[in-house]
């Protein structure tokens, strides 16, 4: 039963899939190209670049339209519902546990060590995230004046608004349409 | 706030599921590019539109979304929604999560070769992901200030710590966050680090 497998495929992922929605990658690579061969490799990679370019949780994407391509719609559903399960469950008990029992000692010590962390982790992501859309790379390139100007643009007046509290919806619209008149007139400009 | 206050909240606010189902599906939906993209989403929904988490409040669930496995996102909206009501809210949030994927995804499946290479696309995803570096950023920034305030030794050398491993020398995330769930274990259970 195809529907099943998915599921119980995906559950594994969802358990071992520690560090984020990159992490999921190389498990559902094993799963659905290794073990089970309902797609090539190629297939594989291009279920990836969509999963980026699409909004949403990059791990969720991946599940849904791998399961998609093996079982249609029903598949892209116990795919990733499978995924999301084992979440559930330890996401209960921990928050159970955490909400409960904050105030005593050792568990408020350990969320007032992982408070500052996350904010580390979030500056680390911020500062990647500024290269990317700067220089379209992800890691800074050798050669700086390969600067995107379209980057620049954006994100120098997305940040001004920021600050000046504008909704995180109406700044993600926003910078989507200007992402496509600055594309288009860039383009036409070049050729 | 405790855990029966959270609830009681929850049940007095009209509408709340579908408030609930509303916010996490819109920040499914709106995540580019990742985990820590929710941060500043969850902030602007949870922290200054519907006040139902504080600031610490938001840290402390990201924290735990991140210290398990699975997407940070699904783990977020799962926390979330069983802190405000119970299994019920858990299984509100994680629907809501699921759905937009699906339905994107379904429709660029019918599409895919159109949508991998059409430049529009490109232009708008490009123009999508500066707006999202320019909320993290953001959101960065407002919390390294509120630490910087707080003059506390630990909490800015856990900060810098961190910073360091994960940027500079890739150490693996979940290793730091056991790293500095066990340094707070040890160092922070005063409640001078709690505020």
């Amino acid at each position: 039963m195809i529907y099943l497998t998915l599921f119980w495929e995906f559950a594994k992922v969802g358990i071992f899939c520690v560090g984020g929605g990159y992490a999921s990658m190389p498990l559902i690579q094993a799963a659905v190209v290794d073990t089970y061969r309902w797609m090539s490799l190629g297939e594989f990679v291009d279920i990836f670049t969509i999963s980026q370019m699409t909004p949403g949780p990059i791990g969720i994407n991946a599940a849904t339209f791998a399961g998609m391509k093996i079982a249609g719609i029903p598949g892209a559903v116990c795919a990733t519902v499978g995924f999301c399960t084992p979440s559930l469950i330890l996401g209960i008990v921990l928050a159970n546990l955490f909400f409960k029992y904050g105030d005593i000692g050792p568990i408020r010590g350990i969320l007032n060590g992982l408070r500052p962390a996350v904010v580390a982790l979030i500056a680390a992501a911020g500062i990647s995230f500024v290269v990317l859309a700067l220089w379209n790379e992800e890691t800074l390139p050798e050669d700086l004046t390969t600067i995107d100007p379209l980057g620049v643009i954006i994100l120098l007046v997305a940040l001004v608004a920021v600050r000046r509290k504008i909704g995180v919806i109406k700044l993600l619209a926003a910078t989507g349409a200007a992402g496509l008149v600055l594309g288009i007139i860039q383009q036409n400009l070049l050729g | 706030m405790s855990h029966e206050e959270m609830k009681s909240m929850a049940s007095a606010c009209p509408n709340f599921y579908w408030k609930l189902f509303q916010s996490t599906f819109l920040i499914s939906a709106f995540t580019v590019g990742g985990g820590f993209v929710i941060i500043p989403l969850l902030r602007a929904k949870y922290v200054d539109e519907y006040g139902w988490l504080n600031d610490k409040e938001t840290l402390n669930l990201v924290s735990i979304a991140q210290s398990m496995p699975g997407v940070v996102a699904v783990n977020a909206s799962i926390i979330l929604g069983y802190r405000m009501a119970g299994i019920r809210g858990a299984l509100t949030a994680l629907s809501a999560t699921i759905l937009p994927p699906l339905i994107t995804l379904s429709a660029i499946s019918c599409a895919y070769d159109w949508f991998a290479t059409n430049p529009y696309v490109r232009y708008a995803l490009k123009g999508m992901q500066c707006g999202a570096t320019a909320l993290i950023v953001n959101v960065a920034i407002d919390l390294l200030q509120k630490q910087w305030k707080k003059r506390l030794l630990w909490p800015l050398a856990i900060i810098a710590g961190t910073f360091v491993a994960n940027f500079f020398f890739a150490v693996n995330i979940m290793l730091l966050v056991v790293i500095d769930g066990i340094l707070g274990l040890l160092f922070l259970r005063s409640a001078e680090y709690g505020k």
